[in-house]
């Protein structure tokens, strides 16, 4: 067997080299590749319960949860887009129907939906999101809150075309 | 009363009250009204483990005052039993409270480092708990059973400790954070005290 030209070490910076060039950035893509689509986070799907009504709020309200739905590759904002949320509030756990609702994105791709204060479950305070309509690929969100006391969270999609 | 028994009373006053506050600040959160009595149970069944945590080392290597280390043993087998019980109430009612979560945790896919953390821990208060309990078919020398033992515990303290201080729940952070501290310095003292890494290697000359 015949050992090869190439040694190890040189091996290893060319990998170290073109892995650092990958990250900066600097290599031109073929053609532009755009907006890259969302991919759903680590147990972003936990207690979901599918097909959750579109309402004006969760409960009593209190808290926002928002975001932005945009196209993949171009990032046009898509308007219309049913998005389901759901968290462990003061009014119920993540499991409990009445803690689930929908709501849809308007002109600009926002949505808005005013739900009960989430508050922490698991060890974390955090929330869930959903797109899984059909038309895109279906993702799962579960953005965390930087403060239990924060009134707001803030969730973007970037869909791509099933 | 001597200074003997004044040091007696600082040390167990001292740890019922690393023990007690951390209970008592979270039996008084706000975040319980919001849970159901399963996670609530579940939730002290995870301080009442940290608490046994706290004691172990220290009843096993007869470091209290005023508790000879035969007694101490003895209770020590059984605080390791309630702590066994009590991770098993803690992940139960956890899994019960939401299945996927704790899924999740078990199988090292959840998005939160502190499931990784206690989901280490609880594997090594069996490995610890599985020591325990074939220590008396001496398939191990003392030593290396000592070690092992020590070793598994050091691991069970580490992971507990990271998995506590990373989770946003009902104890109180100040009280979390001294009764963290205090369980890593009790395993730390022990530790130093018991050396259990004497005699591990059998001496090169021994005849045997």
């Amino acid at each position: 067997m015949s050992h090869s030209r190439l040694g190890r070490r040189t091996l290893m910076l060319a990998g170290a080299a073109s892995l650092l060039t990958a990250k900066s950035g600097l290599t031109v893509p073929a053609r532009a590749q755009g907006l890259q689509p969302t991919t759903s986070m680590r147990g972003g799907a936990n207690n979901y319960r599918p097909g959750a009504p579109i309402v004006d709020r969760i409960g009593g309200g209190g808290f926002l949860m928002h975001g932005t739905v945009r196209r993949a590759g171009d990032g046009a904002p898509l308007e219309g887009v049913r998005i389901q949320i759901w968290a462990h509030t003061t009014e119920g756990r993540e499991r409990d129907a009445r803690s689930h609702g929908a709501t849809l994105t308007n002109a600009d791709g926002v949505f808005e939906l005013e739900m009960p204060q989430i508050v922490p479950a698991f060890g974390q305070p955090h929330g869930h999101l959903a797109y899984d309509s059909g038309a895109f690929e279906t993702v799962f969100l579960r953005p965390v809150m930087d403060s239990a006391r924060d009134a707001s969270l803030a969730a973007h999609f970037v869909l791509q075309p099933a | 009363m001597t200074l003997k028994h004044l040091r007696a009373v600082i040390a167990w006053g001292g740890l019922a009250t690393l023990i007690m506050i951390p209970i008592a600040v979270a039996a008084n959160s706000e975040y319980l009204q919001y849970r159901g009595p399963i996670y609530i149970a579940a939730g002290f069944a995870g301080i009442v483990a940290l608490a046994v945590l706290l004691v172990q080392p220290l009843l096993a290597a007869g470091l209290l005052p005023r508790l000879p280390i035969q007694l101490g043993r003895v209770v020590h087998r059984w605080s390791g039993l309630v702590l066994l019980l009590a991770i098993a109430a803690h992940v139960v009612g956890l899994w019960i409270t939401s299945p996927p979560d704790m899924i999740d945790a078990l199988t090292f896919r959840a998005p939160t480092l502190f499931s990784v953390f206690g989901v280490v821990g609880m594997w090594a208060l069996l490995a610890a708990a599985l020591l325990a309990a074939i220590r008396k078919k001496r398939w191990l020398r003392p030593q290396v059973w000592r070690f092992s033992h020590v070793f598994a515990a050091s691991a069970i303290v580490a992971a507990s400790v990271s998995h506590a201080m990373l989770i946003e729940g009902t104890m109180g952070a100040l009280s979390k954070a001294a009764l963290c501290a205090a369980v890593l310095c009790a395993l730390i003292w022990t530790v130093w005290q018991v050396k259990p890494w004497r005699g591990v290697r059998r001496r090169q000359n021994s005849r045997r």
